[in-house]
């Protein structure tokens, strides 16, 4: 792990120490090893001397990209990191959303041309609609994330006194909960519009090349078994009777 | 300030299947032909990079760009119609290709009932089996006489297959072997055949070994990495336009491909178009091409608006049922069962656009409905077309949509996972229709096409008939957990469903009754050939792409004939 994944780990310390709470695997301060080994790169402060040795030996050129296009302030970007974390949870599977880069590849979305809905019809007059006839808002995919990280965080206030990224996982359920019911107001959208887009760009993160930040080291792809870009399978892959493993690539690999 | 150009024999709007086979075949016959396609130019070097589900699948690279034009639409005529803001149950092409580019390759003949639906309903059933507004109608060219086509287009794109039982007679086999498949496939086979039903490897136009057309372009073997629909082949394995008829067009030298080139208008006077008006995307130019012949060769959509835009024919009236244009707009009814198998995993990532097996006992009339209250039906379908992972995500019933089990049972049943559906016919009713929206724009200014659609009651009724031969398919495969029924209620933009929209400008025999003859020409301007899915008097069971290509070759023939002779071909 690089000392760049360090830092974005301690940006999320309060996450990873509620999961090792919740899931139960740092019993007396004993990390498991495993498949949670890797998981080590991701530790708190106090732990990292013991990761050092381990970090060395995984040392791969820093990820550049895990920097913030879009968002500008910290708190916004930390609220989103745990909030995809509560649908793509780490788990004895592998990582969940925030090892996997998924706050990045929301990010990097935000600023690019799905943020400003450049392909989308845009002319007016905007009226809302049956749900049948689709998105009718103004509202453009920065806005509507920006407005929902505002109501998340509003929210959790009003509801618990505290806010979203200090309540403990089954509290920040809960508010997600609300939101996909349409509990919640957000000017402009249902909040469960906004929670589904969460969602969806949660599963593009997780699942999307590596190459829109995501997806990290494959993982996504490696928990599904699915093998990413390959460029052709043999008839005997073709009609194998039994499940082939196969080692996923990525664009990089046709690329490079 | 438009430019005026040379005079051309023949201008095709769009350069898509049905504008490349048109292009081909007439300059092969000699004529001058211009292709004006309002994307841009590409081919098999800019697909190189396509493994990209995101790209690709998601933010759809390929099709039209939403900003400038869309359509609108509403479930019925007391609704306002909304734009489609965004892409949901359909994706629409775009550039040199057209939806041809990135189609999975299911290549099916519609049934020899399709084609006289009207009067075979009838022979068997009796009038009284039509349900009230429905406007099924014989297409004026029956199967035998499509028959050729069909075999035209399989040779052109090498088609893949072996037999297709209760299908109409062939005149020749296909020009390739069937696909080699998983063993998901032998699963739905043999369970299929145990219940006394007749399942085949659907034809696809992924070819299952290299082959060279009687055009003599080449098409490599298909691969098998499962990046077909909505993705341009890498190889020129899948057939498309770009590696079949576009080259043999350009090769006869009578070609002149203008990518870039958005028409919005035909010219026409005293019931003869003399050409038409087209804007370059890039600059702005405005040029008017004069041609003998206009050949309407775009998406359904486009097809409808241009010749509204442009008041070309007769604009159909719901209110009073005259009229033919924007009449019979049709879909498809898509119902399926998800099975998740405790005990089995596939390999689902590896497949084919248009691998999959099938079957046809209860589509078109192959079953007898004199106990059910609907006609028609659907094919029974099982694709191996290469699952991509953000889309698919089914989790078993009963499975939280998100959080620690959500994750878990997504993971483990991805590979777990297989899913038998229908493409269901839709039949036309009274109440749906295409006309110009009153309120939103294109991006030059010009009214967007309004749809005004939902599912008739008979749909429903064939939809939940199909949806429950699903679920009695899947359980006997021995899934472990099956999907709860879908049911088809009111049509839903925002749900991909299918690219399978057609009508509003639909063949016939009749000038009262359809808005194109047996060769596509316009009753209303005999030298407008309007050619693609707009002319499907209903839609059948099965994929439409085939049939457009059948129908092209056909409108072919009949703008040889009319660079000859002129006058009413039919």
């Amino acid at each position: 792990m690089s000392t760049n994944d360090e830092k974005q780990l301690d940006a999320n310390g309060s996450s990873r120490r509620k999961f090792l709470r919740n899931s139960g695997i740092a019993a007396g301060g004993v990390v498991v090893g495993g498949t949670l080994g890797g998981l080590l790169g991701f530790n708190d402060k106090g732990e990292q001397e013991s990761t050092a040795t381990a970090t060395k030996e995984t040392q791969s050129a820093q990820q550049h990209d895990q920097a913030l296009e879009y968002f500008n302030n910290r708190a916004d970007f930390d609220l989103l990191g745990q909030a995809t974390e509560r649908i793509f949870p780490e788990d004895e599977n592998g990582p969940g959303a925030i090892g996997l880069g998924v706050p990045y590849y929301i990010d990097h979305q935000l600023a690019g041309k799905w943020g400003i809905n450049a392909k989308d019809y845009r002319q007016g007059p905007f009226f809302e609609g049956e749900l049948n006839q689709g998105y009718q808002s103004q509202l453009k995919y920065h806005q509507i994330y920006d407005l929902g990280i505002e109501a998340i965080e509003k929210y959790s206030q009003a509801t618990f006194n505290e806010g979203f990224t200090a309540l403990d996982g089954e509290k920040q359920d809960e508010v997600l909960v609300a939101f996909e019911n349409d509990e919640v107001d957000i000017p402009g959208i249902k909040s469960s519009f906004f929670f589904n887009i969460l969602r969806q760009s949660t599963l593009e993160g997780a699942y999307s090349d590596p190459l829109y930040g995501g997806n990290k080291d494959m993982q996504g792809w490696k928990m599904k078994e699915y093998p990413g870009v390959q460029m052709s399978y043999s008839d005997e892959q073709v009609a194998s009777k039994e499940f082939i493993e196969i080692k996923p690539a990525s664009l990089h690999n046709t690329h490079n | 300030m438009v430019t005026k150009l040379p005079k051309t024999d023949v201008v095709t709007v769009g350069v898509g299947w049905t504008g490349g086979i048109i292009a081909a075949e007439a300059s092969k016959a000699g004529l001058k032909v211009v292709g004006l396609e309002r994307g841009e130019n590409r081919g098999t070097a800019n697909f190189a990079m396509k493994h990209d589900e995101l790209r690709y699948a998601l933010r759809g690279e390929l099709m039209q760009d939403l900003s400038r034009e869309t359509l609108t639409f509403r479930n019925n005529s007391d609704q306002r119609a909304l734009p489609m803001r965004q892409y949901g149950s359909f994706m629409l092409g775009n550039g040199v290709g057209g939806a041809g580019t990135h189609w999975n390759g299911m290549t099916d003949r519609y049934n020899p009932y399709d084609f006289e639906i009207k009067s075979k309903t009838i022979e068997r059933y009796g009038e009284s089996k039509i349900a009230d507004g429905l406007l099924i109608q014989d297409w004026g060219i029956t199967y035998d006489e499509m028959e050729p086509y069909y075999t035209k287009f399989e040779k052109m794109a090498g088609i893949s297959a072996d037999e297709t039982p209760l299908r109409g007679e062939r005149s020749e086999p296909f020009p390739n072997p069937a696909l080699k498949h998983g063993p998901e496939l032998d699963l739905f086979k043999e369970a299929t055949k145990k219940m006394g039903l007749d399942p085949f490897t659907m034809p696809a136009a992924n070819n299952s070994q290299q082959y060279t057309n009687p055009d003599g372009q080449t098409l490599a073997s298909c691969q098998m990495n499962g990046f077909c629909e909505r993705f341009g082949c890498e190889y020129g394995a899948k057939a498309s336009p770009n590696v079949t008829v576009i080259p043999a067009a350009l090769k006869t030298g009578n070609f002149d491909l203008r990518p870039n080139s958005e028409v919005i208008e035909v010219l026409h006077e005293g019931g003869k178009a003399t050409g038409v008006i087209y804007v370059d995307t890039r600059t702005g130019e405005k040029f008017e091409q004069p041609a003998d012949i206009v050949a309407i060769t775009s998406y359904t959509f486009n097809n409808n608006r241009l010749l509204l835009n442009s008041k070309l024919g007769t604009p159909y009236n719901p209110e009073t049922g005259k009229g033919t244009i924007g009449k019979n707009y049709c879909y498809q009814v898509i119902v399926g069962t998800d099975g998740f198998f405790d005990d089995r995993k596939f390999n689902t990532a590896i497949g084919s656009g248009g691998l999959g097996a099938t079957l046809d006992n209860f589509n078109a009339d192959n079953f007898d409905h004199t106990d059910v209250d609907f006609i028609h039906g659907g094919a029974i379908i099982m694709n191996q077309s290469g699952k991509r992972p953000i889309d698919n995500n089914q989790v078993p019933p009963g499975t939280p949509r998100w959080g620690k089990e959500f994750k878990e049972q997504s993971l483990k049943y991805y590979n777990r996972m297989v899913n038998v559906h229908t493409y269901g016919a839709t039949l036309p009713h009274v109440d749906n229709y295409l006309d110009l929206d009153p309120t939103y724009k294109d991006v030059h200014g010009n009214p967007l096409l309004r749809m005004t659609f939902d599912f008739s009651e008979t749909d429903r009724k064939r939809g939940k008939f199909l949806n429950d031969k699903t679920k009695e398919i899947m359980l006997e495969m021995g899934a472990t957990h099956v999907s709860e029924n879908e049911s088809v209620e009111h049509y839903d933009i925002t749900k991909y469903q299918a690219t399978h929209n057609t009508g509003g400008v639909i063949m016939g025999a009749d000038p009262e009754t359809s808005a194109v003859n047996n060769y596509l020409q316009m009753w209303e301007a005999d030298n407008v050939f309007v050619v693609g899915g707009s002319a499907y008097p209903h839609q059948s069971g099965y994929n439409a792409t085939h049939t457009l290509g059948a129908l092209a070759y056909r409108a072919s023939e009949g703008i040889i004939k009319f660079s000859k002779e002129g006058g009413k071909l039919a």
